[in-house]
């Protein structure tokens, strides 16, 4: 196994390009590392990116930010602008693992594992995050809900990768939610996530929604009708239940030692639900 | 020892709260624990295990694996087969068949570990693959796939004509328990069924084996028991008992796992093949798939009472698998599962059954908690039925001193009522509770166990204590060893240094299980150092000139048993020492014995947790745990016992379980899906500690290990009930569970839930539990 640090996006291009056997990425490592060590995998070439300045580094763009693929949920944390803008992303990317894993582990290997529960895909697509993918080809923009394929596949072409991520500007009267159930209180997978994001006009109505839902699928659910049926309402009890319901009808979980279908079903509403109410209180500019 | 009295008294140093002596090498790093050995030249040592849960080996060819560059040996079961071919062994190592997903086929030694996995690629096994069976129920069937041609279960009359999975049936009982039932007036029945669970211990298994060309060998490993480690491990390699010393690593865990041999004898096996040192570290997911988990189990469960809370009857058949191998410790359940009431008619019936599972290994009070879990829910519906609190139900009808249990003893003075009394009298018991919250209450009981132990201690020219104890230190031993040699020579704690000596060094110490390091190894340090006073007491009467009869020993001195004797100043212990080369030599005490009277122990739960009802999401809110120490020597470690065991019990109860799919493979061999609890998880757990002092010991103690992961299970089941309104009868009562038994109340408003119907294979009809026979 051969080991590559390179400090430019195009000499990192070149190296995965250059490869005619199994090339990872490695960014955090977090799930990559386990990998290696377990025998899952036995790539002939591993590009390190955080030598990259770009993956490094948040910077608004746009009005909204620009996050390097190697930024860590830490840096996330402690960037009180991006906080404000999107506590939702960035609680989802704090989810992930220990204070210890927080140092390491980053969105863009998170969305590029392309496990089914991975947190912060579900609140990155509900956000309305685009991925940009370098290659050989140059550069190109792909919505995150876009780039996964399944469990463990994303579509990228031969030499690409994920360079960074970018989060529009926050909307007047927008909020952000992503909440997860696990059985315990921390260090654990989503058995199901929800990522709810609103917008809401100056008499609280809903002008705005999308919702996505992690862990009920082989890769993450837009759950468009369930979000279009928020648009109009006030968000009050009964908007809340069908959103639930809806939400629960577009989910297509499986059974596994996690959880059963049922269950997912039954709970990635409630947890839409309760996402919903919170990023409606973000809306409106409360605290939460 | 049936001839220690009791006591009252004062104690200096035994009761305090001490620091332990391996505190700081094990928070600095200093500490070695079983990975934490090399030796020059060493080799990497790694396992082939069947992906397959049954299959016979038709053939091994390791030619490519040994022609491999780096690697020094290759062994199979062929290389076993001169030594002990037992269970243990083939567990070791698969014979003919492998029984398990993980089974160990093969294993190579090579001189680094890249080279040690290419050459595991480069074994080939030729497999022919048979049907597996992993549940109890249906591996009790007649048409289960049969694990080994010749178990005939023992126990049956007549016995069986055909072989089965069931290894053994046992019963206990007194009374009659129709005659009981008669006497109820409410009689419930329950069935259970619960999973799997490992010990969770942080530090995998590992080892550095070196057998020398001239025969003797060396053995560095995590161990409870290294005199067993080298008896074992001998016995297997045709070794004999000298030439094999095993030392002792710190250990990062055990529970009762580290009571038997994995890869030990491997290690051993490939050093003398290969004629270099071995180093062995199980992976995770090794440890998961391939040491001793728990048991899993099924019990049916029926309890009579009268109105007036009179427990009339109880009687229970208890399932229990324990992997591919005799003795999965159903017999242990049945002796368990009533013992904290005094019952006039009881009936256990126990199966000890085989499936395509690893091999069980103890797992504190092994055999106990699924026990414990169907008795004491039971007895929490038939407290809802009579309408009578739980606890007055339990105190009423609790075991106390005379009281004959069920298999057999009658008990001496013992401290369930105290325990029982403590919780109720805690302001935990009169606490509120809010919406969607639940208490549950439980008792537990453990025998504890003595046996054989060897402990020599030695005074050193400067006054200090060097005491050498057989028995690995899984939970704080050293500092209670010290504890007790202080007090009785009447130094500082600080003064005393207790190792664990190697198995060259002192007779054969039995494992440290059963909760019995505190009791016998400190009953042993006790003797031992009182025959060092003796002797110390002999040195001052010729430094003084006088009768050795005529020196007393008090406060750390020699001092004249009278004015009579004579006027001498008292002699300081360091005074004597310094002047032995004078008086004789050395001074040493050393003590041997198989120590009985351990004293059996019981325990009392109390848990209050909230469910989210739309999630089945269950937080654990407070929780008490109430224990009969006899005498806490430390009581920090006292309540770090009763903690620990009652964080595990909290685990298996809601969310620890082994998940084997229908292909008979393990799905959750790794910490991310078997989830023990998290610190977060869990509230601080106030420990109440009860002293009703064992006749058995010179201070009065118990053991105190194992209690404590009896009663969580039914405490944590009943709390839900009580939250909720079901009856969870399966464990892990994870979320998905929870939530089905909610879903399924509806449509049953009065939520009276009697258990979850199953139709597991197995089950026999309800009314009545039909008790001889095969099912």
């Amino acid at each position: 196994m051969r080991y590559e640090a390179p400090e430019t996006l195009d000499a990192a291009v070149a190296l995965l390009a250059g490869e005619s056997g199994v090339a990872k990425v490695l960014a955090g490592g977090t799930d990559l590392l386990v990998q290696l060590r377990s025998g899952m995998l036995e790539p002939a070439l591993v590009v390190d990116i955080k030598r990259i300045p770009e993956t490094r580094r948040i910077d608004a763009e746009a009005g909204g930010f620009r996050i390097g693929a190697a930024v860590t949920g830490a840096e996330m944390g402690e960037h009180e602008e991006l906080v404000a803008a999107w506590p939702g992303v960035v609680e989802a990317m704090e989810l992930i693992g220990s204070t210890q894993i927080q140092g390491r582990a980053t969105p863009g290997g998170n969305l590029c594992n392309a496990s089914p529960a991975a947190d912060c895909v579900p609140a990155l697509a509900a956000a309305g995050a685009t991925a940009r993918i370098v290659g050989p080809d140059g550069s190109r923009e792909l919505a995150v809900e876009d780039l996964v394929e399944g469990p463990g596949k994303i579509r990228l072409k031969r030499g690409e990768f994920v360079a960074s991520l970018f989060l529009p500007e926050r909307a007047a009267g927008q909020g952000d939610a992503y909440l997860r159930f696990i059985p315990r209180t921390e260090m654990d997978i989503a058995v199901v996530g929800a990522g709810v994001c609103l917008t809401l006009d100056g008499d609280g109505r809903c002008t705005a929604a999308r919702v996505a839902l992690g862990a009920v699928g082989p890769r993450v659910i837009l759950a468009e009708e369930a979000a279009a049926g928020l648009v109009g309402t006030t968000l009050d009890e009964a908007a809340l239940e069908a959103l639930a319901a809806a939400t629960s009808a577009a989910a297509t979980p499986i059974d596994d030692k996690r959880g059963t279908t049922d269950f997912r079903r039954k709970v990635v509403g409630v947890l839409a639900r309760r996402a919903a109410a919170v990023a409606r209180d973000r809306a409106q500019g409360e605290k939460a | 020892m049936p001839d220690q009295s009791v006591l009252p008294r004062q104690f200096r140093v035994v009761g305090q709260r001490k620091r332990r002596p391996d505190g700081i090498d094990k928070v600095t790093g200093r500490a070695r624990f079983g990975a934490d050995m090399t030796a020059p030249g060493m080799l990497w040592g790694l396992v082939l295990r069947s992906p397959h849960p049954h299959a016979r080996i038709r053939s091994i060819d390791t030619s490519k694996a040994e022609a491999l560059p780096g690697v020094k040996a290759v062994v199979t079961g062929r290389d076993f087969e001169g030594g002990e071919r037992d269970d243990v062994s083939i567990n070791c190592m698969a014979g003919g068949k492998a029984l398990y997903d993980g089974h160990a086929v093969a294993a190579v030694a090579a001189t680094s570990k890249h080279a040690a996995r290419a050459a595991l690629k480069l074994i080939e096994v030729d497999y022919e693959v048979l049907p597996h069976v992993t549940d109890v129920d249906a591996a009790m069937q007649p048409d289960a796939p049969l694990l080994h041609e010749d178990m005939v279960t023992d126990g049956l009359q007549p016995p069986p004509d055909r072989p089965s999975n069931i290894a053994a049936r046992h019963e206990i009982g007194h009374g009659d328990v129709e005659t009981g039932f008669a006497e109820a007036d409410e009689i419930v029945e329950l069935s259970f069924k619960t999973e799997a669970t490992h010990q969770g211990y942080i530090e995998p298994h590992a080892c550095v084996a070196s057998v020398s060309p001239d025969g003797s060998a060396d053995l560095w490993v995590c161990t409870q028991g290294h005199f067993m480690v080298r008896n074992v491990c001998a016995a297997m390699l045709g070794l004999e008992s000298s030439q094999l010393r095993v030392t002792a690593s710190e250990i990062g865990g055990g529970f009762g796992g580290k009571t038997t041999v994995f890869i030990e004898p491997v290690a051993l096996a490939l050093s003398r093949k290969a004629n270099r040192p071995v180093k062995m570290q199980m992976t995770r997911a090794e440890v998961f798939r391939a040491t001793g988990p728990t048991a899993s189990s099924s019990v049916d469960c029926r309890v009579g009472v009268t109105k007036d809370g009179r427990i009339t009857a109880a009687q229970a058949e208890l399932r229990y698998q324990g992997g591919a191998f005799a003795g999965a410790g159903a017999d242990m359940g049945a002796m368990a599962i009533f013992t904290p009431y005094d019952i006039a008619h009881v009936k256990a019936v126990a199966w000890d059954v085989v499936t395509n599972r690893p091999k069980l290994a103890a797992y504190r009070a092994p055999g106990a908690p699924m026990a414990a879990f169907a008795a004491e829910s039971t007895l929490d519906e038939a407290a809802r039925r009579i309408g009578m609190d739980p606890l007055e139900l339990r105190l009423k009808n609790a075991a106390r001193e005379g009281t004959k249990a069920a298999y057999g003893p009658t008990f001496p003075r013992i401290g369930l009522t105290a325990c029982l009394e403590a919780v109720r009298d805690s302001a935990h018991y009169k606490a509120p509770l809010g919406p969607n919250q639940g208490r549950g209450l439980a008792c537990g009981f453990w025998f504890n166990f003595g046996g054989e132990t060897c402990t020599t201690v030695n005074v050193n020219k400067d006054g200090t204590i060097g005491l050498s104890v057989g028995t690995p230190d899984i939970g704080g031993s050293r500092a209670s060893m010290c504890a007790m040699a202080a007090e009785e020579f009447g130094v500082p704690y600080e003064k005393v240094r207790t190792v664990i000596a190697d198995t060259a060094s002192l007779g054969y110490n039995d494992v440290t299980d059963g909760s019995r390091v505190t009791f016998s190894s400190g009953l042993a340090t006790i003797q031992a150092s009182r025959q060092a006073i003796k002797r110390l007491c002999q040195r001052a009467a010729i430094m003084w000139g006088i009768d050795e009869e005529a020196v007393v020993w008090e406060d750390g001195h020699a001092k004249p048993a009278s004015p009579n004797a004579g006027d001498f100043a008292p002699l300081s212990l360091a005074e004597i020492a310094a002047e032995s080369a004078n008086t004789g030599g050395p001074i040493a005490g050393h003590h041997e014995v198989n120590a009985e009277g351990a004293g059996v122990s019981f325990g009392v739960h109390l848990c209050d947790l909230e469910v989210d009802p739309e999630t089945g999401f269950v937080k654990v809110l407070r929780y008490t745990a109430a224990q009969d120490a006899g005498k806490a020597v430390n009581p920090d470690y006292v309540e770090g016992q009763m903690q620990g065991g009652s964080a595990q019990g909290i685990g298996w109860a809601l969310n620890e379980g082994y998940v084997y799919g229908e292909d008979g493979k393990l799905q959750n061999a790794g910490f991310l899906d078997y989830r023990i609890p998290v610190a977060s998880d869990l509230p601080m757990i106030d420990a109440i500690i009860v002293e009703e002092p064992n006749p058995g010991h010179p201070y009065g103690v118990r053991g105190v290990g194992e209690t404590s992961i009896a009663p969580p299970l039914a405490a944590v089941g009943n709390a839900i009930r009580a939250a909720t309104g079901v009856r969870l009868t399966e464990t892990p009562m994870a979320p998905p569970r929870i939530l089905a038994a909610l879903d399924a109340k509806v449509g049953d408003p009065d939520g009276r839930m009697t258990g979850q119907e199953r139709d597991a294979p197995g089950k026999k009809a309800r009314d009545g539990l039909p008790d001889d026979g095969l099912p």
